[in-house]
């Protein structure tokens, strides 16, 4: 962007300065996510770059903290394919345990979230909702409240119903967690909702169910998708909660980085860092999708 | 209720989907301190007793905190079956009857016969605990960062001048307190006197005080070597088979002070209500067997709890070199040791780890 | 169907009273209402039972004593009118004794004597000792006990026994403030070396509002700048700050410890570009100045995506016609587009603030002894010291502060207001 030729020196100066400043932070922003992984390959147990490294030797690179992901609770990480090393490997190894973890923990919690949440958010953008600012404010709470009171809570009482320690506590405390983010989404792509979209709908014969299915699903998916996202992630990146309610058998792959980390900060953790900063990626991508597609949905619907 | 039962059905329902369900026969959960020491437990019994068996043994990591086993216990879900804990914590957990009464009669006997209750050393069997290790903390630098004069005493550990650099520290109370004691010059047979006082408190957090501010602290067995290979320490206390471990399989540069330190046992309790029990008994009694401990100690320098272990400690399991002179009972090393008191600590832990905390916590 | 069921009630209704028009009407509006409120029910319960539900039982938590009171249950019988002032009577000591026979058979004696200690520090080998023996003790018991340890000729033990028994108690609170009851329960500071959670409040707090202000000082400048930008330019950028977002948190943590590490990446540059000669690397973690650095980095996109919406709005032609009447650029500033930009800074700034009062990852692994905050030594009782009351209570006040706050937010800004991404 060329500044305009009547702008003074000093605006000049004060223009790019700034622009220098927001750079920075920008540095400052990203700089830590993309240094994890170079650091991954290094050959040595370090968190630092080698003097090897820096001269791009070959031999100071290397693939093994990878390695070591798969390998890590193996029974026998040497034998060949055809002796059953992908068996052992799916069903033994600490991290495929923990992926495996994280995935089902998070895509249930999500989808209750969801559900509930998408249900609720529908009733709230109902001109009749009663008390609706009170009952808002009071879902969403779950966000408010720091982690740590929550987990603590969580922890006390789910202890007493019995549930603590247990696939379907940490499931229940999860989705709880995500709960927020789909009422705030979907409410957020109800709010530019035409209700009379859902009227014409209904007066032209459709049945109630049909209404919701053609009409008010499609616009409000994108908003329930990426709400869902955001319950997923909420889940997936969790460890407060997975350290109070969740046991050796539920844990998750940050809970894995959390033990790692305490145990040996060796750069097994870095190349588990890097994978998940190539997955968060992803997940960028599909949100940012989403969102280009609700803005256009609902710039048909208004 | 009804709600738990199906609670706990759905939970079986997805367990069994993910294979990775409720602990099936013949498996056992044994936790332990992590790092070289697990190691040492898992090449010298879980592979063999798994070979004899056909048993599963799954090895988790803990740091020392037995408020999990409060809260395994007390919320009803027990998972572990058998835990390896310091002589304090043992004693505590016993107290508030978080553990299984243990039969000493039911442990093995000695190659030559003498019974178990003769056989353990004096103070390693207790109502719900049997030793299988006596470990120290010790402390340990980095040769390479002190080429001139090196650190020989607890002293000098405290030495910021003569020794300037970061040193490393558990994070507890327990030695803690002691080995600063022994460092301001109090004889190791008066400490838990003086640290039983108001006025030996003080003084204990007086001399750490005087290197706080230099002070990394570590809470897991495998940090104390790393911190020194890493440089972020020039010297730390750490358990004496870590830097064992370190300097002859990794080759590190680090060097042992045997002075001033305190020594304590590792034992092996059964959480109350533990899932697989008998089995975990079973384990015990095969792991502190006379020739399991002397195997053990082939794999870490630490020495086993049984008199007749002793003379059937060879050599190390990967370097070949003599374990004897590594081990915390070698009489070149207790020059200057003691034991750790542990009635002192069940009685005083919660008060000086809160104050301990409040130290730690404070600017 | 709610709208089919009106219309047909509409139409029926025509012909009729119009009294009976208005009750009826009026009775549509509630069946909309209930409808309405019928959808958001279900997740209603869910969270009153999975959320709410804990938050109130921990609440109870904070002021109860938990089993104390089962285990030496002649004693709390037997106590009920004793005044505390002197020596308790023959009967409350044969109470007791019975009692600790009973709990050392039933190895819950360590409990009540962990309780104990809380308020009577050193009371814990007092109790848990005497037991031991309790099964030998003969009548007359006051006696018995003082021979078994002079500390039962002490009035102490037997109120803190009391305390330590009585089914409510307001011990925790005054623990999560430094305070303790006296003997003669008058409420006082507990001795300097004891004093801790005054001052992790307060550390809390400054931290907490120093990360606000310092996201605040970032945050601003960046989300100005996408703002201004065209759309092109500004989503490319947008993904700098979405990225950071959308990663786990303990990814980030992970390479704040390696960048800030002795050893670490900034502190290599540092040494290679000459600031600090090799012996003399910045100790940027295990401190606060980790705790401040690692969670200004997690906590700033939260800052820096309000403020772009709100500034996303806010028209150029405001800032362009101050100028154009001869205001200096930085009064247009100023006074014109800063004041327009204050729901992105209440936004912003609250929900920072907010989050990181209730921190508890980054600073355990990055804080030291000097970083650590409230949250820290919340989990420290619930995992380590089991001290769950205090925990309990000092998660209690810290749950109420943020309800204070967010009931301020919800008033500033409005939490149907919040946007993400």
């Amino acid at each position: 962007m060329a500044l305009p030729p009547y702008k003074t020196a000093l605006q000049r100066a004060w223009h790019y300065s700034f622009r220098g400043i927001c750079g920075l932070i920008f540095v400052f922003l990203i700089a830590p996510l993309l240094i994890v992984a170079p650091l991954s390959f290094n050959v040595e147990p370090y968190f630092s770059f080698t003097p090897g490294m820096l001269a791009f030797e070959p031999e100071a690179y290397s693939t093994r903290w990878y390695e070591n992901i798969v390998n890590l609770g193996m029974v026998n990480p040497d034998a060949s394919y055809a002796e059953g090393w992908w068996k052992d490997m799916w069903e033994n190894a600490q991290w495929i345990r923990a992926i495996k973890n994280s995935f089902f923990i998070g895509i249930f919690s999500a989808l209750i979230a969801t559900a509930l949440g998408t249900l609720a958010a529908l009733g709230l953008s109902k001109p009749e909702m009663p008390f609706r600012a009170a009952i808002t404010g009071f879902l969403i709470s779950p966000m408010i409240v720091p982690i740590i009171v929550t987990a603590t809570g969580m922890y006390f009482f789910y202890a007493t119903i019995g549930i603590a320690k247990t696939y379907v506590g940490v499931i229940v405390a999860h989705a709880t967690l995500g709960v927020p983010f789909v009422v705030i989404t979907v409410t957020a792509t109800l709010s530019g909702f035409d209700h009379n979209l859902t009227r014409a709908a209904l007066s032209l014969g459709a049945t109630p169910w049909t209404a919701f299915h053609k009409v008010i699903m499609p616009l409000i998916l994108p908003g329930m998708i990426s709400g869902g996202l955001f319950a997923f992630v909420t889940s997936f990146d969790d460890v407060v909660v997975m350290l109070f309610l969740g046991d050796l058998e539920q844990r998750t792959v940050p809970r894995q980085m959390w033990s790692g980390i305490r145990e040996q900060i060796s750069p097994t953790i870095l190349a588990v860092a890097t994978i998940l900063v190539l997955f968060s990626i992803a997940l960028l991508t599909v949100a940012e999708l989403l969102r280009r597609r609700s803005e256009r949905l609902q710039g048909i619907a208004k | 209720m009804k709600s738990r039962l199906r609670g706990s059905l759905l939970a079986t329902a997805i367990g069994t989907l993910l294979s990775t369900g409720a602990l099936a026969e013949g498996e056992l959960t044994v936790v332990s301190w992590g790092g070289a020491y697990t190691k040492s437990q898992v090449e010298a019994h879980h592979k063999s007793f798994s070979a004899e068996t056909g048993v599963t043994i799954r090895s988790e990591d803990y740091d020392g905190n037995i408020g999990v086993i409060r809260s395994q216990v007390e919320s009803g879900k027990v998972t572990w079956d058998l835990v390896d804990t310091e002589l304090a914590e043992a004693l505590l957990l016993c107290d508030e009857g978080l553990t299984e009464v243990i039969d000493h009669a039911q442990l093995p006997a000695a190659p030559d016969g003498t019974p178990a209750t003769e056989d353990f050393l004096p103070g390693t069997l207790h109502e719900c605990a049997v030793a299988s290790v006596i470990w120290t903390n010790i402390y340990a630098y980095d040769r390479t960062r002190f080429p001139n004069d090196q650190p020989t005493t607890a002293e000098d550990f405290f030495d910021l001048e003569k020794f300037p650099g970061k040193r490393g520290l558990r994070k507890i109370a327990k030695a803690t307190l002691e080995f600063a004691l022994i460092a301001d010059g109090v004889e190791p047979d008066q400490v838990y006197e003086v640290l039983a006082t108001k006025d030996g408190q003080d003084r204990a957090f007086a001399k750490l005080d005087t290197i706080k501010d230099d002070i990394i602290w570590w809470e897991t067995g495998a940090q104390p070597p790393q911190l020194l290979a890493d440089g972020e320490v020039v010297m730390s206390t750490a358990w004496n088979g870590r830097i064992f471990n370190a300097q002859v399989v990794e080759n590190k540069p680090f060097e042992i002070v045997w002075d001033g330190q305190i020594w304590d046992l590792d034992l092996w309790v059964i959480p109350k209500g533990a899932p697989n029990k008998d089995l975990a008994l079973e384990f015990l009694k095969y792991a502190t067997s006379t020739e399991q401990l002397a195997e053990q100690a082939r794999w870490i320098s630490y020495g086993p709890a049984r008199k007749s272990s002793n003379p059937l400690i060879t050599t190390h399991a990967e370097s070949g070199i003599q374990m004897a002179s590594h081990m915390p009972t070698a009489p070149e090393n207790l020059t200057r040791a003691r034991q750790t008191d542990a009635a002192f600590w069940a009685d005083h832990v919660v008060e000086l780890t809160e104050r301990f905390n409040t130290w730690l916590a404070a600017q | 169907m709610t709208t089919i069921a009106l219309k047909h009630e509409n139409t029926a209704s025509l012909a009729e009273d119009p009294r009976t028009l208005k009750i009826r009407l009026a009775k549509a509006i509630r069946r909309k209402r209930i409808n309405a409120f019928l959808y958001v029910l279900p997740l209603f319960l869910f969270v009153f039972v999975a959320f709410a539900l804990p938050m109130m039982q921990m609440a109870r938590l904070s002021v109860q004593n938990g089993a104390g009171g089962d285990i030496l249950h002649r004693s709390q019988v037997a106590m009920k009118d004793w005044t505390g002032s002197d020596l308790p009577s023959e009967e409350i000591a044969a109470a007791l004794v019975a009692d600790m026979v009973e709990a050392r058979e039933n190895r819950t004696i360590g409990k009540v004597a962990t309780r104990v200690n809380y308020s009577l520090p050193g009371s814990r080998s007092v109790i848990t000792g005497t037991a031991r023996k309790a099964k030998s003790l003969q009548a007359p018991y006051l006696e018995a006990l003082a021979t078994a340890n002079p500390a039962w000729q002490d009035p102490q033990i037997w109120v803190s026994i009391r305390r330590a028994i009585a089914p409510v108690t307001p011990d925790f609170y005054l623990a999560a403030l430094d305070l303790e009851r006296d003997m003669d329960g008058n409420v006082v500071f507990v001795e300097p070396e004891r004093q801790i959670y005054i001052t992790l409040f307060v550390r809390t707090l400054i931290l907490s509002v120093l990360i606000t202000s310092l996201c605040l000082l970032l945050g601003f400048p960046v989300a100005y700048l996408l703002a201004s930008l065209p759309a092109k330019y500004a989503n490319l950028l947008m993904i700098l700050v979405l990225l950071p977002f959308w990663t786990a948190l303990l990814v980030r943590t992970t390479a704040w410890l390696a960048l800030l590490q002795s050893q670490g990446v900034i502190n290599d540059i540092f040494v290679f570009l000459g600031l600090i000669g090799n012996e003399q690397r910045l100790q940027l973690i295990y401190n606060a100045t980790g705790t401040v650095i690692a969670m200004t980095h997690i906590l700033l996109p939260f800052t820096i995506l309000p403020l772009y919406s709100v500034m996303k709005t806010i028209s150029p032609t405001y800032v362009r016609a101050a100028e154009s009447l001869g205001a200096a650029p930085s009064v247009a500033f100023f006074r014109v587009y800063l004041p327009q930009t204050k729901p992105g800074i209440a936004a912003g700034c609250l929900l920072v603030f907010i989050l990181s009062i209730g921190f508890y990852i980054t600073p355990a692994l990055v804080g030291g002894s000097d970083g650590q905050l409230i949250s820290n030594f919340i989990a420290l009782h619930v995992q380590r010291s089991l001290n769950w009351g205090l925990a309990a209570a000092l998660s209690t006040i810290l749950l109420a502060a943020i309800l204070i706050l967010y009931w301020l937010f919800n008033k500033l800004v409005g939490i149907d207001k919040l946007k993400l991404g």
